[in-house]
């Protein structure tokens, strides 16, 4: 039997940004996500967020649940699965708070041109443990 | 959302907490077409019991249902889920499951710009449900393995048939799992680490 046939394809210089125009299809986010001053989050699904301070009186329900769940690390992912709130709606509301000083942000690694091999290694004894 | 007089506070369970020493997140993306066994992998490895984050978007003309000669839209939830693995005290290393259309992607911004990298999964029954996936990787230059979830009906391909029939470069590894094993999915990420590894030695030698 012979499987199908797969052709290699080259990385692009640029990739493509924004939602894809496929099949004629128009897609758009439901939500539109800009901060305070309109820029765009820059927030990663893996930027952990961790508490400042105990919810002041005037925060709303929200910020009091991120607040309380975020008194340990914890990435903006699972803010958003926990609140069950969408991932451009959690990042608005979470730039509002890192802007009103109430949490703290702590950036993700990101992918290098050549890997961090320390991190690596780090992770594959990670792995081990597992 | 109604907090108020609820005695179940949304959020982790003490166990799963982080400590605080935890500096920085990574994180890695698990792809394939349809039904290759994402969800699966993501909850056999996790240590926290898989979560799943959401992202809403109009898809416009879709059905077309123009009674009222109105354009219609029709919200559509696209669900991600993920699992984590506490790597040190300091390291966290979270894993998505991408939804099997690439065109909803997009959706959460950044998914793919900082993965480490990725595990391609495939099903020997239908190996052209991952090329497309494959193909998106290469072009946006994420490094990744492949991983063939062997379902028992499914044709066994020697692995320099399936290499060629991929066109995947010789150094780009293959390997076979179970997705529903933990010990079977975590070689699978060992498999992708020593990779990256490998190519943090090549590339820094040029
Ligand atoms: N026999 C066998 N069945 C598997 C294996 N992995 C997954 N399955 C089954 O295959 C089905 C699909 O697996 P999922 O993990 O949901 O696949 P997925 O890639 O997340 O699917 P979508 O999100 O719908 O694209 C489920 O019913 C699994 O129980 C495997 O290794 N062997
Ligand atoms: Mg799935």
């Amino acid at each position: 039997m012979t499987p199908p046939q797969r052709q290699r394809r080259q990385p692009v210089p640029e990739p493509p940004e924004g939602p894809p125009q496929e099949d004629g299809k128009d897609v758009e986010r439901l939500y539109v996500i800009s901060g305070a001053d309109g820029e765009r989050a820059p927030l990663d699904l893996v930027t952990l967020i961790v508490a400042r301070a105990e919810p002041p009186s005037s925060a709303t329900p929200e910020q009091t649940a991120v607040l309380r769940m975020c008194r340990a690390p914890l990435s903006v992912a699972e803010i958003s699965a926990y609140l069950s709130l969408p991932f451009s709606v959690m990042t608005v509301l979470l730039t509002e708070m890192l802007a009103a000083d109430l949490v703290q942000a702590r950036a993700p690694i990101v992918r290098q041109k050549i890997p961090d091999r320390s991190l690596l290694e780090a992770v594959m004894h990670g792995l081990q443990r597992l | 959302m109604d907090f108020k007089g609820s005695d179940t506070i949304p959020g982790p369970r003490s166990e799963d907490h982080l400590p605080h020493t935890t500096t920085a997140a990574a994180k890695i993306v698990i792809v394939g077409g349809f039904g290759v066994g994402k969800t699966t992998m993501v909850g056999s490895v996790s240590e926290i019991r898989p979560l799943t984050t959401e992202e809403t978007m109009t898809q416009a003309g879709i059905g077309v249902d123009d009674n009222y000669g109105s354009e219609s839209k029709t919200a559509t939830t696209v669900a991600m889920d993920f699992g984590r693995i506490r790597i040190s005290d300091q390291v966290v290393l979270y894993l998505f499951g991408t939804p099997g259309q690439e065109r909803f992607w997009f959706l959460w911004n950044g998914l793919f710009e900082g993965a480490l990298g990725a595990v391609v999964l495939v099903d020997t029954r239908r190996l052209e449900v991952s090329f497309e996936v494959m193909g998106r990787l290469e072009e946006r230059g994420v490094p990744f393995v492949v991983a063939v979830n062997t379902f028992p009906d499914g044709p066994r391909y020697p692995v320099e048939d399936l290499r060629a029939a991929l066109d995947l470069q010789p150094e780009v590894p293959i390997v076979e799992c179970d997705v529903r094993r933990r010990a079977s999915s975590r070689d699978v990420l060992m498999t992708l680490m020593r990779f990256l590894h490998a190519l943090a030695l090549s590339r820094s030698r040029t």
